[in-house]
């Protein structure tokens, strides 16, 4: 039996892979519609991993806020929070005026980016640290930031009347440059995998090598 | 008119105070962090992390949920089983007898994704990119652009050796790609700053009403 479902799982996973390859090169209303309900049953079946996911997360909180004493409380506020929010949500919509877009912009969304301001110390103190210009590769990394960096604040402009389109120059030739060919790889290392994937050669998604 | 006016004006300030005051004391409870971990900090991110699952839950559900499944299975559209089955068979996860066979539905979203990406890649990340630095090398610019873009690809290539002229270009790429470091940096810690500046504008100005 798991043989038989490993073959099917490659299997369903060869026949999509190459069924969405082939369509693009298809110009057919038939090809078209099967693309379209393909995708709309990949977001379903997203959904339904990202449910199981939510799950999994309530289960592993109350096991802990059972088991272990200290944590508790934490575990019982990610849960209700959780559930609260959810209730919110279905009971009451999710619409302009709803408790859940109140619990979204002024307990959500501030916490979020607050979280996310916190890595402004954090890269301040990294950088103190790190940023010395010890080969020519990390002075010029250095060079770049420090340009990019001060040209973008009004002392940069008071420094020199070139410091803006000489951030502007290294962000859209230099800079550019690397980015293009990272682009490149990115992609030809995306498609080599996909093509793995669809041969059957990849199978990490199983759960196993 | 005036008298009739002030009361629910009062009530109003009162209540965005009361929003405010919660929305503060989270934020510095997550600012807390950076005096070490502690009970507050350890508040807010649970609470963090439990609204973000309710929200994208509620998000997840009204958006793909009702209008691909419940709706088409409500108006006798019986071909939206055929997900609703797949998706279901992603519970199974769950189980540890028969947890394995979710891999099935996840073969799909793995299988179609990876098809429907391989056009897309090549269309987005490979083609355009070279169709965009061929076009510009008529300019200094894009020559150096051409440069650039051969020189951190020659870097990329691991299977031969990088010795020559062939190391000396590897060479040129790391440089291009420092630079490309530097301003991704440059651009990150200016977007950290300014959410930074925008939390404290917040609780100096919003809340406390000091600036």
């Amino acid at each position: 039996m798991p043989a038989l479902r490993d073959r099917l799982t490659v299997s369903v996973a060869a026949a999509t892979g190459a069924f969405m390859v082939v369509q693009y090169f298809v110009n057919a209303a038939w090809s078209d519609g099967v693309y379209r309900t393909l995708l709309d049953w990949m977001q379903i079946i997203f959904a339904a991993s990202l449910v199981v996911g939510v799950i999994s997360v309530l289960r592993n909180h109350l096991s802990r806020a059972i088991s272990k004493p200290q944590e508790r409380w934490y575990s019982l506020i990610l849960i209700v929070s959780a559930l609260a929010m959810s209730l919110l949500g279905f009971a009451f919509g999710a619409g302009r005026g709803s408790s859940f877009l109140w619990a979204f912009d002024h307990l959500q969304a501030p916490m979020q980016s607050t979280v996310f301001s916190l890595l402004a110390f954090y890269i301040a103190s990294a950088a103190f640290r790190g940023f010395r210009a010890r080969s020519g590769e990390s002075a010029i990394l250095l060079a770049a930031a420090f340009i990019v960096l001060v040209a973008r604040v009004p002392l940069g402009e008071s420094l020199s009347g070139h410091a803006s389109s000489a951030a502007d120059w290294i962000v859209n030739v230099p800079a550019l440059a690397a980015k293009r060919a990272m682009l490149i790889g990115i992609g030809l290392g995306m498609v080599a995998t996909a093509l793995k994937v669809i041969a059957g050669v990849e199978r990490t998604y199983m759960g196993r090598r | 008119m005036a008298f009739t006016t002030s009361k629910p004006q009062v009530e109003s300030e009162a209540i965005v105070n009361w929003e405010l005051t919660i929305t503060a004391l989270l934020t510095l409870a997550i600012y807390s962090f950076l005096y070490g971990d502690n009970p507050f900090y350890r508040f807010a991110e649970h609470l963090l992390v439990g609204l973000s699952i309710g929200y994208s839950l509620v998000l997840t559900v009204g958006s793909i949920i009702m209008p691909k499944v419940v709706t088409p299975l409500a108006h006798g559209d019986f071909a939206a089983l055929v997900p609703l089955l797949l998706g279901g068979a992603m519970f199974l996860r769950l189980s540890t007898r028969l947890g394995r066979w979710s891999q099935i539905p996840m073969a799909l979203l793995i299988g179609a994704g990876a098809g429907a990406s391989i056009p897309a890649m090549l269309q987005a990340r490979v083609l355009k990119q070279m169709a965009s630095t061929i076009s510009g090398v008529g300019s200094v610019d894009g020559a150096i652009i051409l440069m650039g873009v051969l020189a951190t690809l020659t870097y990329f290539v691991f299977t031969r050796e990088q010795t020559g002229l062939w190391g000396k270009s590897a060479t040129v790429g790391r440089y291009f790609m420092m630079i490309f470091f530097g301003a991704t940096f440059a651009y990150t810690v200016m977007s950290r700053v300014a959410l930074l500046i925008g939390r404290l504008e917040f609780l100096l100005g919003d809340w406390l009403h000091t600036l």
